[in-house]
């Protein structure tokens, strides 16, 4: 078989040969050596704090990737994917520690958990459009907020849940290390699963409701039934997340899973780019990278000398997040998908610029 | 004249069974506020037929075809179609149970392509569920080449191969109309309704397009309700023509007829002096 790593014309003779998600050898040989470098080279590289961080990227990836199917295909916008995040984690927490549930079941049970509640949540997307359901989304958010803060029978309150050790098949899941194999296992499937579900039936159905929900009823696709997959399967991305979020920290408490993790959540896909399942990951990325590297930076600022005593200088991390989305929204709206976009075309062409 | 180029195949085998159409419209009345949108209308498209709308601005035509597809809902009246009354039902349903359309004022997906677009009206055909869809099973890519052939011999059919990967925001109007008839076609309707496909046309545009639905209509027999202002298209094309004035049916009968008729020149033109 020869390798077409790039064909300068259409080569193809069959409309299967349409179907994969890379359309050149170029992108299916670099993909699969990332995989490698991802498995093979990354964990025994990479020290145990860039491993934390990976992890997170990972987590939160996998969250932003169902926010994108949401709001990004979909076109429903939501604020409640930080509640949403919380759901899975309580859900996965609560079976552990009180039924002793093991690890892979109780994770998975996060996500199907956090899928019927995205239904509920989801059943004004009948009569309600635009502003208005991202309105009652906020209504969710704040509800389950006062859920996870008040059913202190369930959910311990303020003092939160210690987790126990996670084992999957016997192995114990304690270094970031293996925590990093599992959660990353689960990120390459679940975002061929994303990047499946948009490119069949489900996925035009999805897109046809964001440009004009009128017509694509008049194509014979019941409206209501496709939102409420919609947010079914958004809120399962961010429930599982959110379970492995929960396992791999291991305690949690109702302070994360604030409107602000929200509103991070809408920031990474707009970002990464609304409508991109790749986006959602360079948002993540993005994100989460960011928000380390102003952790890092304002705690090594606030214990320089000069700035001792200076509180004020904490509120600067949501200064400097705010002015990159407002950024990001100015010079590059498609977010960096599109970067993404232009640097592979740009060099594909090189050395000439069109 | 047998022409060499595409011939959807869903089309093309021509099962006149399955493509059954009979339309049956009783005392359908259409009130919004205090307006009589439609009042009292009967109508009735045979198997088969071309049947055109016309009437002046605000004459009820639209109003009839979105009663029709369940975008409004009459007060009163039935509305049979093959002997089912669909009145009240969802658009969606009534699409499925074989009525299509294309709307007055361009409705396509903007974000998506020709091709795209076209697809998704097979969304009724492709007959899979979200489990095996989410893994991308090879019985979801043997449905998914299926359809896309599919759409291919439509895309052929109306000659759009060169901007089958274009984004429809991009093209120009007159196009835009034609893949909306693509789309429709693409639902399989036992009953095609077009809302003014002429619209905005070069008459280049009009040529083709005359020519499209001539063929549907003569060589694979699609029943069709052409709602349309310029009248030398419906002069031309149609079979019978029903004239709307103020939500009533003022004239019904074939071209002749109707150019000649008193009440159809009184509401065009006036009342003599």
């Amino acid at each position: 078989m020869r390798l077409r790593l790039r064909p300068c014309g259409n080569y193809k003779e069959s409309y299967k040969e349409e179907l994969p998600i890379f359309e050149t050898d170029f992108g299916r040989i670099s993909s699969l050596i990332g995989l490698i470098l991802l498995f093979f080279v990354i964990p025994f590289v990479f020290g145990s704090y860039n491993l934390y961080v990976l992890n997170h990227v990972a987590i939160y990836a996998i969250a932003a990737v169902g926010l994108n199917i949401l709001t990004g295909f979909t076109g429903q916008l939501s604020l409640g994917h930080g509640a949403f995040f919380g759901v899975g984690a309580y859900t996965a927490s609560i079976l552990m520690t009180r039924l002793h549930v093991p690890f892979l079941p109780s994770i998975f049970a996060g996500g199907v958990s956090t899928a019927l509640v995205g239904l509920v949540f989801g059943i004004p997307s009948s009569r309600l459009k635009h502003l208005y359901l991202t309105i009652s989304t906020l209504a969710g958010q704040l509800i389950l907020e006062y859920i996870f803060i008040n059913w202190e029978s369930l959910t311990c309150g303020a003092s939160g849940i210690i987790l126990p050790k996670s084992t999957i098949f016997g192995f114990d899941l304690q270094t970031d290390r293996s925590f990093f194999y599992v959660i990353f296992i689960f990120f390459v499937i679940f975002l061929w699963i994303a990047k499946n579900i948009v490119r069949t039936k489900y996925g035009r159905a999805f897109i046809a409701i964001r440009d004009n929900d009128q017509a694509a009823e008049g194509m014979g696709i019941p409206i209501f039934r496709y939102k409420l997959i919609s947010f079914a399967i958004s809120s399962f991305y961010a429930g599982f997340a959110g379970a492995l979020w929960a396992t791999y920290v291991a305690s949690i408490s109702p302070e994360p899973f604030t409107f602000g993790l929200s509103i991070e959540f809408i920031a990474m896909i707009i970002i990464g780019g609304l409508g991109s399942i790749t986006g959602s990951v360079f948002g993540a990325t993005f994100i989460t990278l960011l928000n380390e590297a102003l952790s890092q930076g304002i705690g090594y600022l606030m214990n320089l000398k000069a700035f001792t005593g200076m509180v004020t200088i904490a509120p600067f991390r949501e200064f400097i997040f705010g002015l990159v989305i407002v950024l990001f929204l100015i010079f590059e709206p498609k977010g960096l998908a599109e970067v993404w976009r232009i640097v592979k075309s740009s060099f594909k062409l090189w050395p000439f610029s069109y | 004249m047998r022409a060499f180029r595409g011939e959807p195949s869903v089309y093309g085998d021509a099962q006149p069974a399955k493509r059954q159409a009979e339309l049956k419209i009783e005392g359908l009345t259409l009130i919004f506020g205090g307006l009589m949108a439609l009042n009292n209308v009967d109508l009735d498209v045979r198997n088969g037929e071309f049947l055109s709308i016309v009437g002046p601005n605000g004459a009820g035509k639209t109003s009839l075809l979105n009663s029709i597809t369940g975008f409004y809902r009459p007060q009163k009246g039935r509305i049979i179609f093959n002997g089912e009354d669909i009145k009240g039902l969802r658009p969606h349903e009534v699409t499925k149970r074989g009525i299509g359309r294309t709307f007055q004022n361009i409705e396509l997906f903007p974000g998506m392509s020709v091709l795209a677009n076209i697809f998704l009206a097979r969304h009724l055909y492709c007959n899979y569920r979200l489990a095996p869809a989410s893994l991308f099973l090879p019985s979801i890519q043997k449905e998914e080449v299926r359809h896309r052939k599919i759409v291919e011999e439509i895309i052929d059919f109306l000659e759009m191969q060169p901007i089958r990967k274009r984004l429809v925001g991009s093209l120009p109007y007159g196009i835009r109309k034609r893949v909306e008839l693509g789309r429709a076609l693409a639902l399989e309707p036992k009953l095609l309704i077009l809302d003014e496909p002429f619209a905005g046309m070069t008459l280049e545009e009009k040529e083709e397009m005359v020519r499209f639905l001539r063929e549907i209509n003569r060589r694979w027999m699609q029943t069709t309700i052409l709602v349309e202002h310029d009248m030398a298209v419906v002069m031309s094309i149609s079979e019978r023509i029903v004239v709307f004035n103020f939500g009533e049916k003022i004239a019904e009968g074939p071209p002749e007829v109707i150019k000649n008729h008193p009440e159809v020149i009184k509401a065009y033109l006036g009342e003599e002096a």
